[in-house]
């Protein structure tokens, strides 16, 4: 027999409209899972290119706890452009059907805000009941000894958001949960 | 730079770490989230140019040579940021299973039929009030293996960007009076009842059409930049 989840209790639609008075600080809409079936309605054809003809590749796999890859999470990319703007370069890409993704784009500028250049990275999956964000940062670049997030991540822990080099272009593997009890291994993910 | 995100108020999104949710067991981090404070790329909208969006974008029933089977609906509201600022020319995509409970999608193996006339993505912007509206039909509940007699309520996914990516929201609607809510672990992963309240739309007579749909209103809550600057704010001229 199906268990409840909690009580009984019926839960009450949404009110009617808001009255003005109302409108300061409202209540949030809370997140839900993008569930396993978001693969016929939000990857869309050129969502992994950023950048057409970009010379920048980047790939990688998401993985869970049990170093499984996970086919079912959708990544999005929001970068800079090469001079530091941000906003017009997104990208988003399934990992269907064997946890990897892929992006064509091009090396994002420094942002005015000190940090090194990077790529903002957000994971959505079924299992995951709200977005994370993370970083891609980028191998070989000196400006990273600098830059005010990395600064704030404990340092056995920053490899996780640098970027490796191999002959695909740069690898860039999500590992959603850690081995063990203290996570070891598991990718940085940042309150934002 | 942007507009830093006010902060307050997200503790009504669920704990990654939800077992009652099985799935979540091996896809939550473990290790404590890693505060960013004032990030300019986090704290931008990113300018999405996936096409234009036509009229049959947000009708999910005109999408095909036939009618879908089903009730048909209009679901309508505004999204709003937490100041209460409506959202306009924002892109709002939904999806959803058809009537049948069944998505259109091949790895969704539940035995309920395919409707041919239905595939259930839709997407608009919102207006100048920040109003979205979509005709669709009710989408039917469907099982899944989570646990014993596992039912998922009736839902639609809406997928919504605001003002900053940091204000990200990917949620699900549901309908009001749904007997599967007390066994939805999904549902219930918003632990507070005021916010699980907050997923379930109304019936609306005011977006009911005669003799055509019945309408539901639900509102949408997005995070919003930390304060307004109003005029009265401002410094004033040559006051010592």
């Amino acid at each position: 027999m199906a268990t409840q989840v909690q009580g009984q209790e019926q839960i009450p639609s949404q009110g009617g409209h808001q009255e003005p008075s109302e409108r300061r600080s409202q209540a949030l809409t809370p997140g839900q899972t993008v569930g396993p079936f978001y693969g016929f309605a939000l990857p869309y054809e050129h969502g992994p290119v950023i950048v057409p003809g970009g010379a920048l590749h980047v790939h990688g796999t998401v993985f869970d706890g049990a170093g499984e890859p996970v086919p079912d999470a959708l990544i999005e990319v929001l970068q800079a452009d090469p001079q530091g703007r941000v906003g017009g370069l997104f990208g988003r890409c399934s990992t269907a059907p064997a946890g990897r993704f892929s992006f064509t784009t091009v090396r994002p500028g420094a942002t005015s805000d000190g940090c090194a250049p990077h790529l903002a990275v957000m994971v959505h999956a079924r299992g995951l009941l709200l977005q994370l964000h993370t970083r891609m940062y980028f191998p070989d670049e000196p400006r990273n000894a600098h830059d005010p997030v990395l600064a704030k991540v404990p340092d056995d822990r920053r490899h996780t958001l640098i970027a490796v080099a191999d002959q695909d272009g740069l690898r860039f593997d999500i590992r959603l949960q850690g081995d063990g009890e203290t996570g070891e291994g598991e990718t940085v993910f940042f309150d934002v | 730079m942007a507009d830093l995100l006010r902060r307050d108020g997200r503790g009504v999104h669920p704990d990654r770490d939800f077992p009652a949710y099985k799935s979540t067991a091996l896809r939550h981090p473990k290790r404590p989230l890693v505060p960013l404070h004032d990030p300019e790329t986090e704290l931008t909208a990113p300018f999405l140019g996936s096409g234009p969006i036509g009229p049959v974008d947000a009708d999910l029933t005109a999408q095909h040579a036939g009618a879908p089977l089903g009730e048909r609906i209009v679901v309508t509201g505004q999204v709003r940021d937490g100041n209460g600022t409506p959202l306009a020319g924002q892109l709002v995509e939904v999806w959803q299973a058809n009537a049948s409970g069944r998505y259109a999608q091949a790895e969704d193996a539940h035995d309920a039929p395919l409707d041919p006339n239905f595939t259930g993505v839709g997407r608009c912007l919102t207006d100048e009030h920040g109003t979205y509206r979509f005709t669709t039909v009710k989408p039917g509940p469907y099982p899944w293996r989570n646990h014993d007699k596992a039912w998922r309520p009736a839902h639609i996914h809406f997928s919504l960007f605001g003002t900053a990516f940091a204000a990200r929201l990917i949620t699900q609607m549901y309908f009001p009076g749904d007997p599967l809510f007390p066994y939805d672990p999904v549902m219930h992963s918003v632990t507070d009842a005021a916010a699980r309240e907050r997923m379930v739309a109304a019936f609306d007579l005011d977006a009911t059409v005669d003799q055509w749909a019945t309408g539901y209103r639900w509102d949408i809550v997005l995070r919003g930049p930390e304060r307004t600057v109003f005029e009265t704010d401002l410094p004033s001229d040559g006051e010592g």
